[in-house]
This record gives C-alpha cells, structure tokens and sequence, in this order.
C-alpha cells in the first residue's frame, strides 16, 4: 500500500507541478490545492499507513498509528485552505484591474516604475 | 566593559546625540560640542604613556560572543598608543579646524559630524584591539565612514564617483583581509593577535601561512593606497577639506601602516614579507612623487605627495624586517629602518596635516585650488604663507625641520639594508637607494611647486572668484599647531624618542628585545659629513634644476596613453562589471513567473536527486509493508485519473470538479489510514473550498490554452514528471529506512497522564504543540485580514486610498 500512495502522491505532484506551470492563474490555483493534496498524502505516506489502531485512546488497544504526521497534515490542511482562499481572492481582484488571467501578460516588474 | 572600551566607544555614543544637539541648539556650531570629544580622549590616552614607556601595556576585555572566540580585547601598547593619540590629537585639531570650515547655516553639520565620530570610534577600534575579527569590523567601519565623508557633498558628480571608487578598493582590501584572518586563525587556533604570535613558530612553515600574508598585505595596500591601488586617493579628495586632512592624510590611510607594523612580528620573518612591502612601498614613492609633479590641484599635489609618503612609511616598515634576522645578526642592527618609519609617521602626520589645512584655507579664501589660477598670495596671506612654507620645506627634507630628520633616516636605512646582503639583495638591493633619491628629488620639486605657485610668482587676481584676504584666525590655529610641532620636533627630536618612538619600535620588533637587544632612538639633526647628507644635497640641488626647467619637461607627461592609466583600468573594469551583471540578470530574470517556477522546481529536482545519489540514501525495502485491498485499488485509480484529467480539462466547471473528487478521495484514504479528524477536517474544508472556487470562478473568464505551444507543454510535462519522480523516491527511500525510531511513542505513552486527553492527535494540536497551532491561526488570520483588504480597498486614481 504504501508503494502505490508513494506512486499516487508522485503522480499528483507531477499534476500539480505541470498546471502550476501554466499561464491561465486559474491552473495555478487549482494546480496549489492538488500540490497540498499531494503533499499531505507524502507526510501520511512517509510516517508508515495503517501500523495500529486510530490514535484515540481505547483500553486494550496497545498499538496505534503514528498521531504526529496527522496533526502536521491537519495543520497543513488548515492553512492551505487559507492560502487557497487568498489566492482564489487575489486572483479575482487581479482580474478585475487588469482584465487578464493571464500570467504573460501581467508580467511588468522590470519596466514598471 | 571597562574604561578603555568606553574610550574607544565614546565618539560613537556622543555621535547619537549630534542630530540633536545640531536641531535643538542651531546658535552654536555643531563642531565646539564634538571637539569636547577628542580633547577629551586625547588626555585620557595620554596617562598611559608612562605604562608603555615601561614597556608595559595594557589590556580589557569585554566578553562579546565567546562561543566563537570573539572578544572585544582592548590592548594598549607602544605601537597601538602612539595611534590613538594620533587619532585624538589631529582629530582635536580638524574638528577646531572644521568649525571654521564648515558654514552652520548651510552645510548639513549633523551628517558630518555623526560621519566623523563614527569614523573615529572606528579607526581607535582599530589600533587598539586584539581580536582581528573585532578589528575587522572597525576595519570596514572605516570604509564606510570614509565613504560617508568623501560623498558630503553628494550632489556633486565627482564626490559619489570617488566616494564609490574608494569604497570599492577599500572594501576589497577588507573582504582579503578576513580571508587572510580566517587562514590565520585555522593555522594558530586563535583569533587574537598575541596568542597567534605566540605560536607562530608552530606554523609558519604552512603553505596557507603564505597566502595568508598576502591577503593581509592585499588589506594593507589597498587602505594605504599602495601602487597599483592608489588610485582611490586622488579621487577621495572631493571630501571637505578638513576630512582629507583627518582621514585621507593622517589616520585612515595610516591603518595599512599600522596592520604592517601590527602583523610584522608575525609574518615578517618571511621573505616574501619583506621583498613585497619593500619593494611596493618604495615603488609607490616614486610613483606618487612623480605623478604629484603634473597635478594642477593643490589637493591632487597633496594627495599623490600623500600617497608617495606613505610609500616610504612602507618600505621602512619592510626594510625594517630586515632586524628580525636576529639569529644571524650580532646585535641590533638594522633598528634605523623601523624607528625611522615611527618618526616619519608622526611627522607626516604634522607637516601633512598643515599642508592640508593651509589649502583648505587658500580654496576657502580664493575661491580655487587651481594652482594655474593662484599666484602671489604672500603679501595678502602671509600666515598661510608661512604655514605652507615651513610645511612644504619639512616634507622636502630640508633642515632644520622634522621632515629632515626622518629623511636622513630613511636614507640610512635603505642604504644600510641594501648593503647588508641579508634576503640575497646584492643585485635588487642596489635599485632601493637609487629609487628613494628619484623619489626624493621628485618630492623636493612638487613641494617647491606648491609654495612657489600659490603664494610667489605673478599674481593673478583677476582669474580668482573671489578676493583673497587672510583666514579666520580659528582656522589658522590648527595648522600653526602643527607647524610649532614640525619646527619643535625638528629643533628637539629626541622629545618623542623614548616617550612614542621606541615604545612603538619595540612593538613592532618585539623579537630584537626578546633575544636582549635594544632599539637605539638616538636623532640628531647632525650626523657629520657622511652619504646620507651627501644624498641630501644631491636632491636638493638637482631638485632645484628639475624645478627651474619644469617648463620644459613637463609635457613629458603627456606622452603616456591614456589607455594603460590606472585610472582608465578601474573605470573600464567597472564598466564591464555592470554591462556583465545587466546581460546575466536580463537573461536570468525574464520578468516571467513560469521562468522563475521552472528555477524553482528543477532546483528541487537536482537537490533531491544529486542528495540521494550522493548520500546513497536511496533503498528500497518491501518488508514491512500493509496490506492492499481492492477497494483501495479503486480509489487510488480514481485520484489518479482525476488528477490527470484535471491537466487535461479544458472547462473551468471541469477542473473545479475533479479538483473536488481528488479532495473527497483523499478524505476517504484518511479514513483508511486510521486518521479520523484528518477526514472530518478534509471534508468540511474541501466543501468550503469548492464553494469558494465556483464563487470566484463565476466571475473569471473561461480557461483559455490557446496560445500555449506544444514545445511549452512538452517543457513543463518533463519538469513535472522530474519533480513527481523525485517526490515518489524521497517518499520510498524515507520508507525503506529509518535513522531513528518515531518520538510518536511519547505522545502515546503520555496524553492521558499530561494532558488529559484522549485523542492523540488533538492533543498535540491543542496542548503539546499548542504554539504551532496559535501560529496556524495567525497565518489564516492574515489571510483573513489580505482578503478583506483586497476586497473592500479600491484604487481610485492612481493613489491608493
């Protein structure tokens, strides 16, 4: 099992890089949120899946699945929804001033003054 | 912290009061507040003459980050004290002088004034610490300050060129020089002066030892203006006049003296040492002299007449190495070269620091330091007159002032040294008395040239902007106290002999006193008929000729080409530099995210892979592995495919959607994996986010690819598939090998006896790792807090509101 999420978490890094790499913001953002998904399936994966019993407190039960990468994926599915949030926000604005989507054509740090 | 440390701290605490002091009370000039201070450092330095008389010296020391060895350790010797007096005393004189200078009502006072204490607490860090890391950092403190001063007057051109020119060359010097530390510190485990002098003779046969020397050297030549990295000094002459006087003439350039003289009881057994800081000193001599001749500029005639005596300070301190051969010499031979270079330093620094003065007095009377212009001040200036008179004469080597002395000296010593034999110098050693007459001669006529063409010959009042009449008489203080000391210390020059000179000697040859020997300071203005005064009437009498026929010879000057100047190197290098870091920087950064993304990511992918080949960290273990079911299959195929049909989707709905279906199975594998709040927090947020993006998305227009190419998909497909290759290996390798056991038991072991919980993974979020959750909610309270700004604030007309 393990195997197989290693693979799925790649291959949903590869997406997640590819549309990142667009030029439409759209694809970015949609491209951060499949990253973040990629990322918490890598940490789970990482800590070793299904060693014990959910890790809430039970008599009898002695062995639990490792609770450390579930809070750090519980923190980091928090925050990329914040930073999800922000982005879809800025997007939008962005769009509203500059009547694009696309990347290419906001380009304009060097010359601008 | 002791006294000694707030010594050297106090301009730099006073230098925080400036601005207020120039804001509050605008009636009084600036300058009457800062002079308090080197009065006052000059009286406190001055009681510890009587200790290093006695050879004895003092030290403090102030913890500062003693995990590395950094301690800022005050030490007072001979060689550090001298200095620090030198520092305080001309110091006390151009800020008296400065007052005078420098209008109040128009010249930014508190700018120029922080800069020079700054300046000051800097160049007394210098001379007076034992920890070269410490002395380093004044060391560049120096370099900025100087910095600072050159470019006062910032709106003018050439003061931000020469500003830009001597912090590069300087600053250069520098970075060598904490190189040459590190090297130092690596060979004799220490960062302090005296312990690494303690044990050089462990490691001065390393071949890093010599590398060493010579980026200490490279500091050394570039802060004194050396040949071929004078060249800064010409232009540092568009700071104030009193600045010149202070930093450009008396103390900063003088720290690459002192770093020689520091380090020589280290390094100078070396030959290397003493063929590279002979040879260039005596070059830069010649050089100077000779270049000062053609200048126009009273302050350029000062400033390569500057460069060329400090050319002669270093090659006495090379030549002075020369008594370090102890072992073979029988007794304290060849001391001359070293006490010489002492002398002469105390006496640049007098007749120097007058010259200097006396021009800032003729620009700021006349209106002009063209010397083509002035003519026949005598009679309308005749204090500054006598000022340059007795100034020039000194620096000329005419008796029977101080300049003389220390000229004759120099003489001895080359001649001495070049004869000895000592470092195989019977052929070489011949060209060293040979280049100091020529250097002398040249010294003779420019310094004739500046009394001559400003206060005798025709005068011509009409090209002068402004009419000349005599200084203030708080101007002419100054150098008339310098001018008393060159006639003082050339009628009585033993005054300083026991009392500055030998302890400073000793300091620099600590060996010749270690093996028994003394350092003999005897000066006598007459020696008797012999070479050296021979040598003397040689200059004088052919710089007399050379002077008479200037006329002629002067367009000899003309003949070299522009392109091999110096000059025209360092502005070509420059330019080449800039052109260089446009072209690369225009190539690098396109201005395109994708650009800086592709960075990014490969950077990834070649840290990942190379660390895992490098490291041969990857493995690949199936022991330990859980079971799969077919169920699991299933989903894992559904991420999969929707993830790839997302790359694909050509609809915004689409892609919103499948985004969606990747969040809700990635919730469903949470609950596989035994992980329950994980799934409850993944479905609440994949809802809320999928609401979000179809609100957003309802106002964005349609996903357009039209103008993506399949070069630029098939670029981005093969960055992609690197970065999921590396992730997939990282993740297995991460699997297959564990370096240490999981800290997951503690949690286990302890969450009902410390907090009180059950669910383990609530009370790590909650209690155990309750800050990174407090932060968790500040980043999303930011977030909160953009979005909000982002929606409610408009910009309306150019200006944000």
């Amino acid at each position: 099992m393990e195997i197989i999420m290693a693979i799925a978490a790649g291959i949903l890094t590869m997406c997640a890089v590819y549309l990142i790499l667009s030029k439409s913001v759209l694809r970015i953002i949609i491209g951060t949120g499949l990253l973040s998904h990629a990322a918490h399936l890598l940490v789970m994966t990482m800590g070793g899946l299904k060693t014990g019993a959910a890790p809430v407190l039970k008599d009898g039960v002695t062995q639990y699945t490792d609770p450390l990468p579930q809070a750090l994926v519980l923190t980091a599915i928090v925050i990329s929804f914040g930073v999800t949030a922000f982005f879809l926000v800025l997007a939008y604005r962005a769009y509203q001033e500059l009547g694009t989507d696309n990347l290419e054509e906001m380009k304009g740090t060097d010359t601008h003054d | 912290m002791s006294l000694l440390h707030l010594a050297i701290l106090l301009p730099l605490l006073v230098s925080l009061f400036i601005p207020l002091l120039y804001k509050k009370i605008r009636s009084v000039h600036t300058g009457w507040f800062v002079l308090l201070v080197p009065l006052t450092l000059v009286a406190y330095f001055s009681q510890f003459l009587s200790q290093t008389m006695a050879r004895k010296t003092v030290v403090a020391t102030m913890k500062w980050i003693p995990s590395l060895d950094i301690n800022f350790t005050a030490y007072v010797d001979g060689l550090g004290l001298l200095f620090a007096l030198l520092i305080t005393g001309i110091g006390s004189l151009v800020v008296l002088y400065s007052i005078y200078y420098l209008d109040a009502k128009k010249e930014a006072l508190h700018n120029f004034y922080v800069y020079l204490l700054l300046f000051m607490t800097a160049m007394l860090g210098i001379v007076l610490s034992d920890n070269m890391i410490v002395m380093y950092l004044f060391w560049e403190l120096t370099s900025i300050s100087s910095f600072l001063l050159i470019g006062y007057w910032y709106e003018r051109e050439r003061s931000r060129y020469g500003a830009q020119k001597s912090m590069l060359i300087t600053v250069f010097g520098g970075l060598s020089m904490l190189g040459g530390i590190s090297l130092l510190s690596l060979l004799s485990g220490s960062f302090s002066i005296r312990e690494s002098l303690a044990t050089v003779g462990t490691y001065s046969g390393d071949p890093l030892f010599t590398v060493s020397l010579v980026l200490f050297l490279l500091a050394a030549f570039t802060k004194s203006a050396q040949f071929p990295f004078h060249i800064w000094l010409p232009d540092a002459m568009e700071a104030p006049t009193p600045v010149s006087a202070y930093l450009h003439s008396a103390t900063m350039v003088k720290a690459g003296l002192y770093l020689v003289a520091r380090m020589s009881p280290i390094f100078a057994e070396t030959p290397l040492w003493f063929y590279l800081v002979s040879s260039v000193g005596m070059f830069t001599l010649f050089w100077g002299s000779l270049n000062a001749v053609k200048q126009v500029d009273l302050k350029a005639i000062l400033a390569y007449s500057t460069i060329s005596q400090l050319g002669l300070i270093m090659s006495l301190l090379g030549l002075g190495a020369a008594a370090l051969q102890v072992e073979i010499l029988p007794d304290s031979l060849y001391t001359v070269a070293t006490v010489a270079a002492v002398f002469h330093l105390i006496n640049h620094a007098t007749f120097k620091g007058s010259l200097f003065m006396m021009a800032g007095i003729v620009d700021h009377e006349t209106g002009t330091r063209d010397i083509r212009k002035l003519g026949g001040l005598s009679q309308l200036m005749p204090v500054t007159f006598t000022i340059a008179t007795i100034g020039t004469l000194s620096m000329a080597g005419v008796p029977p002032f101080n300049g003389f002395l220390s000229k004759e000296m120099f003489l001895t010593g080359v001649l001495e040294v070049s004869e000895s034999g000592l470092f195989h110098l019977d052929t070489i050693g011949l060209l060293f008395p040979f280049v100091a007459v020529i250097g002398s001669i040249f010294t003779f006529v420019y310094s004739i040239l500046i009394v001559y063409r400003t206060f005798l010959g025709p005068r011509q009042l009409e090209k002068l902007p402004k009419k000349p009449h005599e200084a203030p008489i708080g101007m002419l203080i100054p150098p008339l106290v310098l001018v008393s000391l060159v006639i003082l210390i050339g009628l009585f020059p033993n005054l300083l002999s026991n009392t500055l000179i030998r302890p400073a000697a000793e300091a620099i040859l600590p060996k010749v006193i270690a093996n028994g020997g003394t350092i003999p300071v005897e000066i006598k203005l007459w020696h008797g008929f012999n070479l050296e005064l021979f040598l003397t009437v040689l200059i004088i009498s052919v710089g007399t000729v050379l002077f008479l026929t200037l006329p002629k010879w002067r367009s000899l000057y003309h003949r070299m080409p522009k392109q091999v100047s110096l000059n025209h190197q360092y502005d070509a290098l420059l330019r080449r530099g800039e052109r260089t870091s446009t072209a690369i920087h225009d190539t690098v950064m396109t201005g395109y995210m994708r650009s800086y993304l592709v960075y990014i990511f490969g950077f990834i992918v070649i840290l990942i892979l190379s660390s895992l080949y490098f490291l041969d960290a990857f493995r690949f273990d199936v022991n330990p592995l859980s079971t799969v079911h077919t169920y699991e299959v299933v989903l894992v195929l559904v991420l999969v495919g929707s993830a790839l049909s997302i790359t694909f989707a050509r609809s915004r709905l689409t892609s919103i959607i499948l985004l969606g279906v990747v969040g809700y199975t990635v919730a469903l594998f949470f609950v596989l994996f035994r992980a329950p709040d994980l799934a409850l927090t993944q479905l609440v947020i994949e809802t809320v986010s999928v609401a979000l993006f179809l609100l957003v998305f309802y106002h964005m227009p349609e996903i357009s690819r039209k103008e993506e190419r399949i070069k630029f998909k098939l670029g981005n497909a093969a960055i992609s598939a690197l970065v999921g290759l590396s992730v997939t290996l990282v993740a297995l390798a991460s699997l297959s090998q564990r370096s240490f056991a999981s800290i997951a038991q503690y949690y286990i072991d302890n969450v009902a006896d410390l907090a009180a919980g059950g669910n383990m993974v609530n009370v790590i979020l909650v209690d155990f790792r309750g800050f990174d959750t407090l932060f968790e909610i500040s980043v999303l309270a930011i977030a909160g807090l953009g979005i909000y700004a982002m929606i409610n604030f408009r910009k309306t007309g150019g200006t944000d509101k």
